[in-house]
């Protein structure tokens, strides 16, 4: 339990998909202009993320592995998450209408979001460590825990540079620095603010 | 040799239309990579390859793709080639494929694939496609290459692994800038590529 929850604090903050890792960049940069629709976004990563990683978990070490299948992941990987990024669509589409409506366009891109892929292939990288390291991944709650944490993580991030953006609309930028430019350098000094957890221990 | 619209497809993305600062696709694998040169430059070419044989695939089989299950295949094809490579980087360059981890994996999910494939190779023919291919991997490994060379020269003094700055500076009171090996900084490296290549190219259009 301990080990679980560990995980989830350390996958929000110090190993932030975002500042650490990088994944799932070109959507935050692309969709970080005001705080709303980014909020969207990111619950909408946090919950395919939840619902993918565990799937990913239970192929790998009860299907993959026993067969000597790994080299199929990639393929098999992908397929599950657009396979489940189309049927999250239609249920949410089915039962929740307002929440379709707010997520919009982009559920289907998430299918193509590297954060996902990554948090799976992290995810099978982790299946491998000793249980002892504080980065392994050893059962099922442990695999929900790190999806949690990526997700939320991913969310935190993208709503703070959200927020950022949108008070340095009334700033004056070098015009060659203007938009992507001086976005790049927010996220770089963010990342150097989130530097300050990676000593975190629990 | 070649006319003006393949010279066009071909060296268009290094410069004028390049996929990662003009374009802003690919940039995880981008940024993630290039603490070092060589996983960087395995990568640019993983990616290059990647990018030139899915496109032609894609190309030939556009006709027969049903459009609703577009993204599905292509992502299949990708899938197929990047395990092939994978695998191919296992077998002969371990050490490199372990740095590269799973951004290797994560080709299938960089959008500089998917962003040929539909805005490209589903429209042109095999060839043209193929140059597109090329260019918009030489394009992408061109921005890794710079931000790597940085990186591991300021941060660690080396270039591929050999000491390029010299003993006597360490003994003047030179010290490496552990701060380039920061994913931090990676950042802030490719918004000033940004910001020089914007200002360069924004002169010579005026």
């Amino acid at each position: 339990m301990e080990h679980a929850i560990s995980l989830l604090v350390r996958s929000i903050f110090s190993d932030n998909m975002i500042f650490a890792y990088f994944l799932g960049m070109c959507s935050y940069l692309a969709v970080s202009k005001n705080v709303k629709t980014s909020a969207g976004l990111g619950v909408a990563v946090t919950f395919v993320l939840l619902v993918t990683l565990p799937v990913n978990y239970l192929l790998q070490t009860q299907v993959l592995e026993p067969l000597h299948l790994e080299y199929l992941s990639f393929i098999l990987f992908i397929a599950v998450i657009a396979a489940i990024v189309q049927i999250v669509e239609m249920v949410v589409e089915k039962f929740s209408p307002s929440l379709y409506a707010s997520l919009g366009i982009f559920l289907p891109l998430i299918a193509v979001n590297c954060a996902i892929m990554g948090g799976s292939l992290f995810m099978q990288q982790r299946i491998g460590l000793p249980a002892v390291d504080a980065k392994a991944i050893t059962n099922f709650g442990d695999a929900v825990c790190y999806a949690l944490g990526s997700g939320l993580g991913w969310f935190l991030a993208i709503v703070c540079l959200a927020g950022i953006r949108e008070k340095m609309e009334y700033n004056d930028v070098p015009k060659p620095l203007q938009g992507l430019g001086i976005t790049f350098i927010t996220v770089g000094l963010m990342a150097m603010a989130f530097m300050c957890f990676s000593g975190l221990e629990f | 040799m070649l006319s003006q619209k393949t010279k066009d497809t071909l060296l268009g993305p290094l410069n004028v239309n390049n996929p990662v600062v003009v374009q802003i696709l690919g940039i995880c694998s981008a940024l993630a990579v290039t603490v070092q040169l060589k996983p960087a430059l395995v990568m640019g070419i993983a990616v290059t390859i990647i990018v030139a044989m899915s496109n032609v695939i894609v190309s030939l089989i556009r006709k027969s793709i049903p459009m609703r299950v577009r993204i599905i295949v292509q992502l299949v094809v990708v899938a197929a080639l990047v395990t092939l490579v994978s695998e191919i980087l296992k077998a002969f360059a371990y050490d490199v494929a372990m740095q590269l981890s799973v951004y290797l994996g994560l080709i299938i999910t960089n959008c500089i694939l998917m962003g040929r494939l539909e805005a490209f190779a589903m429209t042109n023919n095999a060839w043209d496609s193929f140059l597109d291919g090329l260019g918009n991997g030489f394009g992408y490994a061109l921005v890794l290459v710079i931000v790597a060379v940085v990186r591991e020269l300021l941060g660690a003094g080396q270039l591929l692994g050999f000491q390029v700055i010299p003993e006597s500076f360490y003994a003047a009171g030179y010290e490496n800038n552990g701060m380039m090996l920061m994913p931090a900084m990676a950042l802030i490296l490719v918004g000033c590529i940004i910001w020089a290549h914007r200002a360069i190219n924004d002169k010579e259009g005026k």
